[in-house]
Order: C-alpha cells, then structure tokens, then sequence
C-alpha cells in the first residue's frame, strides 16, 4: 500500500517535471523568435554596411568580402564632404550644453518650488505644469518666429539648437520638485540651525540626496536632445551645423541607391549608443521605470 | 497689514528674492520659450501672416478654412481636404497603440518567470527603444525594398511576390506600424514587467487554492491591477500619436499620395516650406484642443475603473 502510494508520488512529481519542461520550452521558445525579429534588422543593417555596392543586392548574410571602406567613405561625408567627425562634435556639443543647462537650471526652480516661500509660487508651478499639457507644434513656430526675427537672427547658427532648451524645461522641474518632495524636511532644519544658507541647503543637502533623480534626468534629457529631429531640422540648413539623425536624414537623398553606405551611416550612428547602453543596462532600465511610473 | 514689523517684512522680501532668484535662470527661460509662445501662437492663428507680408488679424478665418465645409452645386466638399486626410491618416497610425501595448504585455507575461537567461531577452528587446529613430527608420526602409529588400526577399523563398511596402497605398501605414512596434515594444515591456512583479503573490496563491487556472488567474487578478499601468500607457500613447512626425518624414517623406502624412507633418510643411505660420499656428491649436479632448474623455472614462492596490 504504503509502496504504491509512494510510486504514484514520484510519478506525479515526474509527470510535473515533464508539463514544467515543456512549458518552460515554449516559453523560450517564443522569446527566442521575438529575440530574431528583434535583433535581424540590426544584423542586416551591419552585413549590408560591409557589402560591396554590386553584392549589397544579393539574399546573403555573409558579405562575399569586408568592405570596411565603406565606413571609410561614409564618414567622410560623400558629396557633402563633411564628415562624421564634425556631425558628432556637434551633437556632443549642443546636447551637453543643452543637457548641463536644463539640469542644473530644473534643479534651482524645482528647490524653489519645493522648498522656498514666494509670491505666486503655486500660480507658477501651475503655470509649468499646463505648459506641459501643450503639443510642441504649438510653440514651435513662434519660437521659430523670433528666433529668425532681425533682432536675433539666431536660425541656423548653434544659439538656435542650444539656447531654447537650456533655459526652461518643465518636465525636468517637475520630476525634480517630486522628488525633492520626498527629502524629509529635518535634515535641513539641523542644518540650518548650524548656521546653513538657503543655498548651502540646496548645494550640500539636497542635490547629494538627488543623485539618482539627476542621473535619470541627465540621461533622458541627453538622449532626448541627441536624438531630437524636428527642431534641428527646421532651425539649421547647412550641413556644417547639423545634428546627427538630420545629416543622416540628409544622406539618404544624396545616396539614394547606395545602401552600403546608407548602412554604414546608420550603423555609425547607432553604435555608440548601443555600446553606451550595453554597458549601463541597469541604469537604462531603473530611469524608465523611475519616469515612467512616476508621470 | 501695517501690523507687519519692519525687520518681519524684511524677512518676508528677503524671502521672495531668494525664491524668485532661485526660479530666475529657468524661469527666464521657461517664459520666453515655453510660456509666451503659447500666447503668441494662439494670436497668430487669427491672423494671416506669411513672414514677409505685414501680420494681418483675420479672425475665424484660418479655423474656418481648416474645418469648415462649402457647397460646391449640389454636394458638400471641405474647404482644407488635406486636413481632413491626415486628421485620419493621424488616427490610423494609432491602431498601432493597442497592438504595441498588447506585444509588450504577452512579452512581458513571459519574461516575468524565474527563467534563465531573461536579462539576454531583455537587453535584445530594449535595443531598438535607445537606438536613433532616424537611422532605424532608415534601416527599414532598407527592409522594406521592394525588389531586394530583407523581407521580400524572405518571402520569395515562400514563392510569395511582396509589395512595395512604402510605395503601395494600401501597406505603407501598416508598415510603418510595425516598425513602429519593433521600435516601441521594449518600452512598454519593462513597464508591464515592474507592474507585473509589483503584485502581490498572496493574491495568486489564493486564486489557486479556490482553483483558478492561470487563464482566470490572468483575468481576475493581473489584468485589473495593471489598470493603472495600461491606462498611462494609452494616454501617453495617445498623446505621442497625435504629433508623430519623424518616422513618416524619413521612411515615406509622406507618400505615397500624402497617403501618410500627419497632422504634424502639415503643420510643419505648412509653416516651415509653406511659411504660412498663421494658418499653421490654427492648426496646431486645433491638434492640441484634440489632445485635450482625448485626454480628459479617457480620464473620465477610464479613471475610475482603475483600481490602485
């Protein structure tokens, strides 16, 4: 009796083995598939960019020879004859400027807005809040306005890419208000009976607490500003001062039927994105999920 | 308030300095670029202006001229067809909302299991959200050729002759929608999945002594408490749907037959090639009045359904 019951014991337990195995096997499974349809453009997109210009058109996942002249050719820039080497400076460029001055800025206006008693504080806050609310096509075209108006004639200089998203920035106030928000209060009433400033509590308190707020806000607002299209592409028209996703935009009408070289833009351009992201995974993931459940 | 002490009123301004010097170098900013434009934009569209010719104040003109209708004999026509046609063309684009959401939501179903080897499927899955729109809307243009592109290429081994996807009426929306998903599905999974894990396991465990089946599991209990997330998930969607731009403007240029353009691509060729700025800023406002409605009509319907744990 005893016997029997024990052997039907570890036959359930095997018959459970065997459903979790194959439940486990479809599951990878599946995965595995959306992983390919993931991962295939990217993989084309390289093996196309190492092609010769008569093989590019051949079904082949292995190029017939490594043409790594392509990446040659395409950073210098074709007909433009501007290369890559300055398409980066200038992203770099305007999107540490853009990303130092947005930071650092939020950071002031979102201690003001958390910390500090003024006249119309909560009207104001309100007032970035419903700005938030407004589609950027609205402002867009009034910034452009006056920003080609005589007086400034800032369009298709740097001043144009940099200088409206340096100042400004509600959404990084607001993230930054909220979480300053939660900074219990005691802390800076010790220090302040130290004899701290009201700037000393905002520089040694409160922005060392912030760090992991700041760091989300960096990354997001640098990506943002790199891959930003439709404002660099209104304000700037020569190549020299293009951004990098519009001189690649600009390259596809240049190279129309050079795919090779089309590839091998893109792939310059994604690469050290990629790579950056490979490496700070963890923190790509925790800022998303920091911003995006927290909106 | 005479009854204010000197010294205590000098407090009181002291105050207001340090906040309004505190606010000052975003607040400067956020006037000037964020806060008057809207003012200004909303001026512009009652008025005709084309940069060079003198600002003129036409009232209800341009609105009238983007939604009305005139009577041509016996039929009705509107007066700005295009309107109409990438009003709609906007709207299709958005089918790919629930189709990305519900791909995230069966991706993340099965990512949250203590599997092996998750965090390869993860990083794979989030390459296409950190990578630049603009090189992988070039990308899939490449794909997407019609004669030697990867996927007709693909399908001739199946015998099967495909389309040209981007220059074909009938495919280049849907085939940007699924370039959108390949794009997009990364992102919402990794919300889903810290939705997913943030429910409580006691409510499962007790779903399986009364003996529900995952399936009931799945609907009784992880559906509802992803409520919220589904519903910040539409409404962000719907929001970014609306101005969507970047993707039509590199892959179609909007082709073919303007067949998928958008409403920000018409304010842009409006303003921007057309230097119409009045009639594009009438535009605009009336995008962003459709955003408002959207928005607040979801949040009436949907709010109170969602549940909070």
């Amino acid at each position: 009796m005893s016997n029997n019951t024990s052997l039907s014991l570890a036959q359930s337990k095997k018959r459970r083995f065997i459903k979790e195995t194959a439940q486990k096997a479809v599951v990878y499974v599946l995965l595995s598939v959306v992983g390919v349809f993931m991962l295939v453009p990217f993989m084309w997109m390289v093996t196309t960019s190492l092609k010769d210009a008569g093989s590019v058109f051949v079904f082949s996942w292995i190029p017939r020879q490594f043409e790594w002249r392509n990446y040659v050719e395409a950073w210098k820039g074709g007909p433009t004859g501007v290369s890559f080497t300055r398409f980066f400076m200038n992203s770099i460029f305007v999107s540490s400027l853009v990303t130092f001055g947005q930071v650092f800025t939020c950071a002031f206006a979102a201690f003001a807005f958390a910390r500090l008693k003024f006249w119309g504080r909560d009207k104001l806050f309100l007032a970035y809040l419903g700005t938030m609310m407004i589609p950027g096509a609205v402002t867009m075209i009034p910034v452009y306005i006056l920003l080609s108006s005589r007086y400034l004639n800032w369009v298709n200089s740097y001043k144009a890419l940099i200088i409206p998203g340096m100042f400004g920035g509600a959404f990084g106030t607001f993230l930054l208000r909220q979480f300053f928000l939660t900074i219990p209060k005691d802390l800076e009433d010790a220090a302040r009976i130290d004899g701290c400033s009201t700037f000393g509590i905002f520089w040694r308190i409160i922005l060392p607490l912030s760090k992991p707020a700041l760091a989300t806000l960096t990354t997001f607002t640098f990506m943002g500003v790199w891959n930003d299209f439709i404002w660099p592409l209104i304000v700037i028209n020569t190549m020299e001062k293009k951004t990098l996703p519009v001189a690649l935009a600009s390259f596809q009408g240049m190279y129309s039927t050079d795919w090779h070289l089309l590839m091998a833009a893109s792939t310059i351009v994604l690469m050290p994105v990629l790579i950056v992201y490979l490496f700070n995974q963890r923190f790509f993931v925790r800022g998303i999920v920091l911003t995006g459940l927290k909106q | 308030m005479s009854q204010i002490s000197a010294p205590a009123r000098r407090k009181h301004l002291r105050e207001n300095l340090t906040g309004f010097a505190f606010l000052a170098p975003n607040g400067i900013g956020f006037l000037v670029f964020g806060f008057l434009p809207i003012f200004a934009s909303l001026f512009l569209s009652f008025a005709s202006w084309e940069l060079i010719t003198p600002i003129k104040w036409i009232g209800f003109r341009n609105f009238v001229g983007i939604l009305g209708f005139h009577k041509d004999g016996a039929s009705v026509f509107p007066n700005d067809p295009y309107f109409w046609k990438y009003l709609l063309n906007t709207f299709y684009f958005m089918i790919g909302i629930p189709l990305g959401m519900a791909t995230s939501l069966i991706l993340a179903l099965l990512m949250n299991q203590k599997i092996k080897g998750i965090n390869i499927f993860r990083t794979i899955y989030f390459m296409p959200v950190v990578s630049s729109m603009i090189a992988c809307a070039l990308l899939w243009r490449w794909i997407y050729h019609p004669e030697v592109g990867l996927l007709n290429m693909f399908l001739y081994l199946f015998h099967i002759k495909g389309p040209d996807w981007l220059g074909s009426m009938a495919w280049a929306k849907p085939s940007l929608i699924v370039m959108g998903i390949w794009k997009g599905a990364g992102y919402n999974m990794l919300l889903y999945l810290a939705a997913l894990q943030g429910v409580p396991e006691e409510l499962y465990e007790a779903a399986r002594v009364d003996g529900a089946n995952k399936w009931r599991q799945f609907w009784g209990i992880t559906w509802p408490l992803l409520g919220p997330i589904n519903f910040l998930m539409i409404i962000m969607g719907v929001i970014g749907g609306f101005q969507s731009f970047d993707v039509q403007y590199v892959m179609t240029g909007g082709g073919p037959a303007n067949s998928t353009k958008t409403m920000v691509f018409y304010i842009y060729e409006k303003a921007f090639t057309m230097f119409q700025m009045g009639y594009a800023a009438a535009i605009a406002w009336i995008l962003a009045a459709m955003i408002f409605v959207f928005t607040f009509l979801q949040w009436k319907s949907m709010g109170k359904k969602v549940f909070y744990v």
